[in-house]
């Protein structure tokens, strides 16, 4: 979870990624930083996000991000 | 004979009054609707003494915004596409540059635009959309314009960090969208879902060829440009069939593999440029949706919109590039080397109507690009040097090659490494800084000397430039790479940021 909180932060240091739950909703990431994250989930967890799984519910927190990273690497 | 782009909206909304012309989620405006509120918006700025000068238009995008590019025309203005999302200080650069008397507005960007417009009009879309129409003074302007008159400036970005606005006259725009129409094949049946903002000119390939033949063009949510398996979903929902995005946003949906998930079943017609399209990439689109036509499209907004075009009609290797193509019918290309001569390899040059008028209030940097044709001393003849370098092949098409100068293209926009740099080394404590981009990652990154905090840097950054130009990382380094004559060695930096 640190180390995905450090690729978010990465992005926009000016956000509380650990308690925000409106990443999306409120147009706090956009399509450039999903494709950053993506690619970094990719390279540093080896995991690939499908694309059914690229929905607003997966990115709205870090929380619903790493839930589906762990799902991704249970599977 | 045609010499204003408001004659096919006239043309269209005569013949195909009630046809929806653009929508989005949340509305929809006919080619009549869409002919009343320009006239009654071009009215009302005449009303207030509007002639002949920019008028900025400062909107969401909506259909709405194209309703106001044709007011603006009406009033034999010309209109200057400024994005609500676009960063503060470009917008105020922007109008350093412009200083409109007019800015049109609606309720998202009504603050914005009081702030950073100095003394310029304000109007507000939905007060003068409905205003009553004067026809005797729209006549007299109509027919008082010519076709060498400007329609619309578009800014792209400009080395120094001060962006260049493009001004182009009805009679390129008009060319390109002839030969435009005839190459793609557009028809009334075409719905294009709109992707590109409209103050870059890869949107005018969606507007003009639909008030151009009656088509339609849907205005897709800029959101579902990151969940591209609802994109998809909505690419069937409104039955869009014709799609002219840049590269970027084709290949979203086919890196993900959405296209084994669920395929857009209208779809008929894929024009694709800004970018090279990555033949992997590409044959993930083929091979989901065979029968569709590819076509790439190729041309700076300096030459109008689109010279040169190529629709894939053969087998390409993982590490062969698509080709540009060939030119459009009435335009001339031609490629000089170092010395000005005539080559099979060189810098891409156009000669022809798509040649712009130039940048607005900048005489310095359009003769830079603007130039008298080397190759005819015997009566003035300006042709644009695009910085461009292509080859030609053994079958007589032209294939990119690489950029003269430090210009790139990223997520399909143009891209001055050293208009972010200029920005960099504004922030405080930055001594100086190299901005480099990677291709395979396809990713810009920032180095700079300082002692500055690389997180303070970066939201410098994207305070001060457009989002698709701020680097995906900073790093902070004691020293940049020095080439042996003293200068910042970009070509070091990049191989070693790629070899990481």
């Amino acid at each position: 979870m640190e180390e995905l909180i450090e690729i978010l932060q990465d992005l926009h240091s000016d956000v509380d990624f650990e308690n925000c739950k409106t990443l999306i909703d409120d147009k706090i990431l956009d399509s450039f930083d999903i494709v950053s994250i993506v690619s970094e989930v990719n390279d540093r967890f080896d995991v690939q996000i499908p694309a059914k799984e690229l929905v607003p519910e997966n990115f709205n927190s870090a929380q619903a991000l790493w839930d589906l990273i762990t799902r991704l690497e249970e599977d | 004979m045609r010499i204003n782009v408001l004659d096919y909206l006239d043309e269209t909304a005569a013949r195909l009054p009630d046809k929806v012309s653009f929508r989005d989620e949340h509305t929809a405006v006919t080619f009549s609707q869409l002919r009343s509120f320009a006239r009654a918006g071009g009215s009302a700025l005449l009303k207030s003494g509007i002639a002949k000068e920019p008028v900025a238009v400062y909107m969401s995008k909506t259909p709405s915004e194209i309703a106001s590019f044709m007011a603006v025309l009406e009033a034999g203005c010309f209109y200057v596409p400024i994005d609500d999302e676009m960063p503060q200080m470009r917008i105020s650069l922007i109008f350093e540059n412009l200083k409109p008397r007019a800015v049109i507005c609606d309720e998202s960007t009504q603050e914005n635009a009081k702030r950073l417009a100095g003394d310029a009009k304000m109007f507000l879309w939905d007060d003068i959309k409905d205003d009553e129409e004067i026809p005797a003074a729209l006549d007299a302007v109509r027919a008082a314009m010519i076709d060498t008159d400007p329609c619309y400036i578009m800014y792209t970005s400009g080395s120094t960090g001060i962006p260049k606005g493009v001004a182009v006259c009805h009679r390129s725009l008009i060319d390109y969208i002839e030969s435009f129409c005839e190459v793609m094949r557009f028809d009334e049946e075409t719905v294009f879902g709109s992707q590109t903002p409209f103050y870059f000119d890869a949107s005018l390939k969606d507007i003009y060829p639909t008030i151009k033949l009656g088509c339609e063009t849907v205005i897709i949510p800029h959101t579902l440009f990151m969940f591209p398996l609802k994109l998809v979903d909505f690419l069937n929902e409104y039955k869009i069939n014709t799609l002219c995005w840049v590269v970027s946003a084709l290949t979203m949906i086919s890196a993900f593999g959405v296209l084994d998930e669920v395929v857009p079943k209208y779809l008929k017609i894929v024009g694709f440029g800004g970018e090279v399209f990555p033949v992997k990439q590409y044959r993930k689109w083929k091979k989901a949706l065979p029968d569709v036509r590819y076509i790439n499209l190729y041309g700076p907004t300096e030459t109008t919109g689109v010279s040169m075009y190529y629709e894939i009609d053969r087998e390409f290797e993982d590490d062969e590039p698509i080709p540009l193509g060939r030119p459009f019918e009435n335009v001339d290309i031609f490629l000089l080397d170092g010395d000005n001569k005539p080559s099979d390899e060189g810098e891409i040059c156009m000669r022809g109507t798509c040649v712009t008028l130039g940048y607005y209030m900048d005489k310095e940097r359009t003769s830079e690009a603007f130039v008298q044709n080397p190759l005819n001393d015997r009566y003035p003849e300006i042709i644009y040097r695009t910085g461009d370098i292509a080859r030609r092949n053994d079958r007589g098409e032209l294939v990119f090659v690489s950029r003269k100068d430090f210009q790139i293209k990223h997520m399909g926009h143009r891209v001055e490494l050293g208009e972010i740099e200029a920005v960099a080394d504004s922030a405080s404590e930055v001594a100086r800084s190299c901005a480099i981009y990677i291709r395979g990652k396809d990713r810009i990154e920032l180095h700079y000397e300082g002692q500055a905090e690389e997180k303070a840097v970066l939201s410098f950054l994207k305070e001060k430039l457009p989002r698709y130009m701020v680097p995906t990382k900073v790093h902070k380094v004691d020293k940049l790479p020095l080439t042996p004559n003293g200068k910042i060695d970009r070509k070091a930096l990049t191989l070693k940021s790629e070899s990481k």
